[in-house]
């Protein structure tokens, strides 16, 4: 493995993050605080409790999740598109590594930008709500993995991508509906019956679950199947990546 | 002489059924500076792109140093140095950013020291701090340079470095490339001036659609295929050439103010003396006489026009 070219990737790739740190940081704070004062205060105030927990507590996990998603995909997405676009993505191609090194290295620096973002919410949403987490170890490895698993899901998108519109087109019509019918803002057995079992086949619906009960212990789906679902999200990704690379897929002639 | 670049039978052909290089081989020497002269779309970027790992081969093999591009990439990337024909670099990062970034990502310790060598070497180090955009279009292609050298290659390959380059800076390009020959780097350089090639080749390959056409060292080249040629000055216009004249190859231009002989310089005798003579003895009066040795260009329009007849 060759941890010096990870380094400069992830190095570059942070270098750039910290420039724009301010809208790194001021973006994902303000969009928190509109979520906290649309749901949490102004429809929260007459939603009982959902499950024992106050409304505004309870969206918390769906609001770190729909960011860090969104995040990933974007971060990672643009940090490969963009060498694509402006032709730069020569050097990493010519350079002497494989595959996996570059993924890391991008991956994991979008991953982290995300990682920050989701902390960043966590910290806005204790100013506005009384939360306690109920597994904290298991809070931050879902955090992990979904940060990850969506920032390999971007950067599939970014080798895919061939416009700046295509670019958009996967987090826009797929990632946002599935993320908001994803039980962000509510509990799946708030909905008909018909419904909740349509609502087992939207992906997201496990990590959000599961990531709901490292909070607050309580759980649309059992969080072994929530775990399961990750890891195996994560797999997916990354045989997906492996073989972009191998056959050169929209990267090499 | 030991050679660092073996390449053998190689061929692309794209999914739009483009054949770009139909067999190539070639083999280069360690050290050396080779011109790869062509026309448009004759395969030089194809063929450097597959060496550099940017584009996948049909078939065929490429070794550097020893190491197989494809089994052996890590050592075989880690040795060559691409500088791309299109200016493409990250606009706002710093200079030293870049470069630093090129030597980590292939693997190299980070030196601040070979970094500040390289950048003086390009004029670059007043430069460092500055964002990439600032920079005017000659020290981008500078820096693009920089970037290849950052990891201390073995082999530097130069797609059309001079491409778009004003006069000026093309000489302070080849004075680059000089000094890098003399640190024992090999040179592979695709350019369609002719010029270049002339000026800093030691051989030279001429590749036309996709097939290697001829390899050689330039100076032979040309003496090879170099024709001279000899112009005569007349005193007084002539209208036509007497008739013994006829069949020497002799062409009366400007307005028979002048007579023009093609002859070949590896001859034993070039016919020079004795047409003099001739003309003397046939009353013509001569006022100068000149003569000009055909350039690469000329040769190597020749050949390509040759092959595509």
């Amino acid at each position: 493995m060759n941890w010096t070219a990870i380094g400069a990737i992830y190095r570059m790739e942070m270098l750039r993050f910290f420039r724009t740190i301010l809208q790194s940081f001021v973006s994902p704070v303000l969009s928190t605080s509109l979520y906290f004062v649309v749901f949490g205060t102004a429809i929260g105030s007459r939603i009982d409790q959902v499950e024992g927990v106050s409304y505004g507590a309870f969206i918390v996990p769906g609001l770190i999740m729909l960011s860090i998603m969104t995040q990933g995909i974007s971060n990672a997405s643009f940090a490969i598109y963009f060498p694509k676009f402006i032709g730069t993505v020569y050097e990493i191609l010519s350079a002497p590594i494989s595959f996996l090194e570059i993924t890391i290295g991008y991956v994991g620096a979008a991953a982290t930008k995300s990682l920050f973002i989701g902390a960043v919410i966590l910290a806005t949403a204790h100013l506005f709500v009384d939360l306690q987490i109920a597994h904290p170890l298991a809070m931050l490895a879902f955090m992990g993995l979904t940060c990850l698993s969506f920032a390999l899901f971007g950067f599939i998108i970014g080798i895919w991508a061939q416009n700046f519109e295509q670019l958009q087109l996967i987090p826009l019509l797929v990632v946002t509906p599935l993320v908001f019918l994803g039980g962000a803002f509510y509990s799946v057995s708030m909905l008909p019956p018909a419904w909740q079992t349509v609502t087992l086949f939207n992906p997201v619906v496990y990590l959000i679950s599961g990531f709901r009960w490292s909070f607050f212990g309580l759980a649309d789906v059992p969080v072994g199947l929530s775990l399961l679902a990750i890891a195996g999200f994560t797999c997916l990704c990354l045989a997906i990546i492996w073989w972009m690379f191998r056959t050169g897929y929209r990267l090499r002639d | 002489m030991t050679s660092i670049l073996h390449i053998e039978g190689l061929t692309k052909r794209y999914a739009s059924g483009h054949e770009a290089l139909s067999g190539v081989d070639l083999t280069i020497e360690e050290g050396e500076i080779l011109a790869l002269l062509g026309p448009n779309g004759a395969g030089k970027t194809t063929l450097i792109s597959i060496i550099c790992g940017l584009v996948m081969p049909t078939g065929g093999r490429v070794s550097v140093g020893g190491h197989d591009i494809a089994r052996d990439y890590r050592k075989a990337r880690g040795m060559i140095g691409l500088v791309p024909q299109e200016i493409a670099l990250e606009p706002f990062e710093t200079v030293w950013n870049v470069v630093r970034f090129s030597r980590g990502v292939f693997g190299k310790k980070r030196n601040d020291a070979h970094l500040e060598d390289v950048l003086r070497s390009l004029s670059l180090w007043e430069k460092r701090d500055a964002q990439i955009r600032e920079l005017s279009g000659g020290m981008k292609r500078r820096v693009l340079i920089a970037k290849a050298l950052s990891h201390e290659p073995r082999v530097l390959f130069l797609d059309e470095p001079t491409a778009g380059v004003d006069v000026e800076l093309r000489r302070g390009m080849w004075e680059v490339v000089e000094g890098l020959r003399a640190r024992g780097v090999t040179i592979i350089l695709t350019t369609h001036y002719i010029e270049e090639a002339e000026e800093i080749a030691d051989r030279v390959a001429v590749i036309s659609k996709g097939q290697i056409l001829l390899v050689e060292e330039k100076a032979r080249l040309m003496a090879r295929m170099g024709r001279k040629e000899l112009r005569i000055e007349l005193h007084e216009p002539i209208d036509s050439l007497p008739e013994r004249f006829r069949d020497k190859g002799l062409e009366l231009v400007d307005a028979g103010r002048a007579i023009v002989f093609h002859y070949d310089t590896r001859g034993e005798r070039t016919g020079i003396a004795a047409l003099l003579a001739e003309l003397s003895e046939a009353g013509i009066v001569l006022r100068d006489i000149s003569t000009r040795q055909s350039s690469l260009e000329e040769i190597f329009v020749g050949l390509v026009t040759e092959d595509t007849a």
